[in-house]
């Protein structure tokens, strides 16, 4: 066993012993506990949690991959993933919040009707595990390469732990749980960026230092054609990066994993404070991450430009065995790099390995690569965790409990909830192995679906009284039909065929005009129907303001 | 207008301070949400190619807002955000008491924070 993979292995074990501690701690015997952890998680834990959870592997394992190939045009990740929070945190979370019960389908349940009630839940399943297949996919490419196994085994590990620890504890544990995760995560990513920032620059704050190097980058991006780092609409027209970047927004502040841990916190004001630390601590990886994919790039470019293929740096003979590097046979020089299969570059390069790869390719010591692997699954885990809680509310309690046994105990639906939970990590497991895209662009599909169809029913639920059923069931039904079929239309899914996008909109982006189609259907329905009761009315009502009664006012001298 | 409703808090339901409550609110969050598209589409995205023009610190002014600048805008609206609410929340009374008082020194942080903000605001 190599040193790396000694270092990988303990690494792992040590932060996973860590995890499952925690859980068994913190373990749960009532719903309340498991969905909503009592109502009782601090801001900032609960800030933590949040951005362990929505850190997933995409995050942690393909972004900065992807921005080091996409140059500007990676921005869609970026600004689409945290500007999300800017319409959670005013938009959805003080007012879900104050409504306060388990799950996002249950809302529109109470708000609207059953009907709309079962499309939502529907709906919370199929986004959460399209976004659960992606993270097991992550998690099987770290074991894979750190344990050198084969990918089917990589899933199958990630699965158990999963399993243990999300089935067991609900969401009190998994939230305690995603603290530590964050922890490991963030400073799994912040020590090799720093150390890298530090080494080619002298300034060890990668936000910072990052615009040193863009220049050189640009012109060796160019030569090895990979395209010029920093100018825009290279890989995507100037209409798909504003409509997918709006779409991951939406997307986020629509994800029913990321609505419920607002549910947490003990009070309205905390959820907002949540957003914000949030916001915060997801800030500190998504800024270092164009950083790293900057130096990574640089470095990678730097190594094996001109470089005769027998003389490589030994990382990618590592990552072959893991078939994430490939260096074309035919080729004696490297003279260009892709990180696209069908381009015939004489090396191509997977966006995943990026992070992972990040350490080696840059030279640092061998506990800083296990780190980097324990950080890759603390990200992978964590979201999953949160996505699989997800199912596991909406099937036993949306459907089971609402729809098949309303005087079901309280122990028979965590029964119900935990064989759900089982059986969707079996079901993503399988999926995980052979995901019919990378990773990233699997999560992207989620957001679009989420986009496309939570989003607008929850806002003009809180924001526009006159909303009824009828419009938000048909709004979503036909949101959801229009990003799901253009997705279909555009992509090789299931053995259907890839046509050309139309207008330059790819598959990605389609949530955001499914969202548009949702919010005007919905409307010009609602109109053209009745209204919905006063007791409706007087719901959205009391969601609008924190406190349940009224006290005197402290600045009641102004009126 | 609202004046004379304004007068008789009473029980809950369409009295003027909820409206203007509300109003208030929705000003605000319209004003952030201005701040948050033009930052982000606007900068970032619509007129990346004429920011691109100015350079600093190696970083093209575009690309700089598309992948740091528009991030740190969006941490600060959103606490612009909790600080505003706090104050329009003590405003109108509908503030959240701690009903336990152990809600962590976040929560401790958070409060002495937000009474900062709202004593400036108050003198201006």
């Amino acid at each position: 066993m190599s040193e790396i993979q000694l270092w990988t292995l303990l690494s792992i074990v040590v932060t996973f012993g860590l995890y499952i501690g925690i859980a068994w701690r913190s373990r749960v015997r009532e719903t309340q506990g498991f969905y909503v952890a009592g109502h009782g998680i601090p801001t900032i834990a609960n800030g933590a949690a949040i951005g362990a959870d929505w850190m997933s592997a995409a995050s942690f394992i393909s972004m900065a991959g992807l921005i080091a190939f996409m140059g500007y045009d990676a921005t869609i990740y970026l600004m689409g993933w945290t500007g999300g929070y800017v319409l959670l945190a005013l938009l959805i979370a003080p007012y879900l919040r104050k409504w306060g019960k388990f799950t996002v389908p249950e809302f529109v349940g109470d708000r609207y009707s059953e009907l709309v009630r079962g499309i939502a839940a529907v709906a919370a399943i199929i986004v959460s595990f399209t976004y659960v297949v992606g993270q097991m996919n992550g998690g099987g490419i770290v074991f894979s390469r750190f344990l050198q196994i084969d990918i089917q085994y990589g899933v199958l590990i990630a699965s158990v732990v999963i399993f243990i620890y999300a089935v067991l504890g609900g969401m009190k544990s998994i939230t305690w749980t995603q603290v530590a995760q964050y922890t490991v995560l963030i400073i799994a990513y912040l020590i090799p960026a720093v150390a890298v920032a530090q080494v080619i620059t002298g300034i060890p704050v990668p936000q910072v230092s990052f615009g040193q190097i863009l220049g050189e980058l640009s012109a060796i991006s160019e030569q090895l054609g990979v395209g010029h780092y920093t100018d825009p609409f290279t890989t995507r027209p100037m209409i798909d990066i504003f409509l997918v970047t709006m779409a991951l927004m939406i997307g986020t502040s629509g994800l029913p994993h990321v609505i419920i841990r607002f549910y947490t916190t003990k009070t309205v004001r905390g959820s907002r404070y949540s957003a914000f630390w949030a916001l915060l601590f997801i800030a500190l990886l998504y800024t270092t991450a164009p950083a790293v994919g900057a130096f990574t790039q640089l470095n990678l470019l730097n190594g094996v430009q001109g470089t005769a293929t027998d003389a490589l740096p030994s990382w990618v003979a590592n990552w072959s065995e893991a078939e994430l590097v490939e260096v074309n046979p035919n080729a004696d020089v490297i003279n260009s790099v892709s990180n696209s299969e069908d381009s015939g570059a004489d090396l191509i390069v997977s966006s995943d390995i990026l992070v992972l790869a990040s350490p080696e390719i840059a030279g640092l010591p061998a506990p800083v690569v296990g780190l980097v692997a324990a950080g890759g699954m603390a990200a992978a885990l964590s979201t999953a965790a949160g996505l699989l809680l997800v199912i596991s509310s909406s099937v036993s309690h949306d459907f089971y409990f609402r729809r098949f046994r309303r005087n079901a105990s309280d122990s028979e639906r965590l029964l119900v909830g935990r064989i759900a939970m089982a059986g969707a990590i079996v079901v993503a497991a399988v999926v995980g192995v052979n995901p019919p895209a990378f990773v990233a662009q699997v999560v992207a599909f989620a957001f679009g679906m989420a986009a496309a169809s939570f989003f607008p029913a929850i806002v003009l639920g809180i924001f526009w009284k006159r909303c009824n059923a009828v419009g938000a069931a048909a709004g979503m039904v036909a949101g959801l039909a229009l990003t799901i079929t253009y997705m279909i239309y555009t992509l090789e899914v299931f053995g259907t065929d890839a046509n050309e996008h139309i207008l330059g909109v790819s598959p990605e982006g389609i949530g955001t005009i499914g969202a548009v189609v949702n919010f005007a259907v919905t409307i010009v329905v609602s109109k053209m129907t009745a209204p919905p009761s006063e007791e409706i009315s007087e719901m959205v009502e009391n969601i609008r303001y924190p406190a349940a009664e009224r006290r005197a006012p402290a600045g009641a001298s102004d009126d | 207008m609202a004046e004379t409703e304004e007068k008789s808090p009473g029980p809950p339901g369409g009295n003027g301070w909820r409206r203007e409550y509300w109003r208030k609110n929705l000003r605000l969050m319209v004003t952030l949400l201005v701040i948050w598209f033009a930052v982000s589409f606007g900068c970032g995205i619509l007129f990346v190619e004429q920011l691109n023009q100015i350079t600093l610190g190696g970083f093209p002014l575009g690309f700089w807002f598309a992948q740091q600048g528009s991030i740190y805008v969006f941490v600060l609206l959103i606490l612009v955000y909790c600080l505003r609410m706090d104050r329009l929340d003590k405003e109108f009374g509908v503030e959240e008491r701690d009903e336990e008082p152990a809600s962590g020194p976040a929560a401790a942080s958070d409060t002495s924070a937000a009474e900062g903000d709202a004593k400036e605001g108050g003198e201006s």
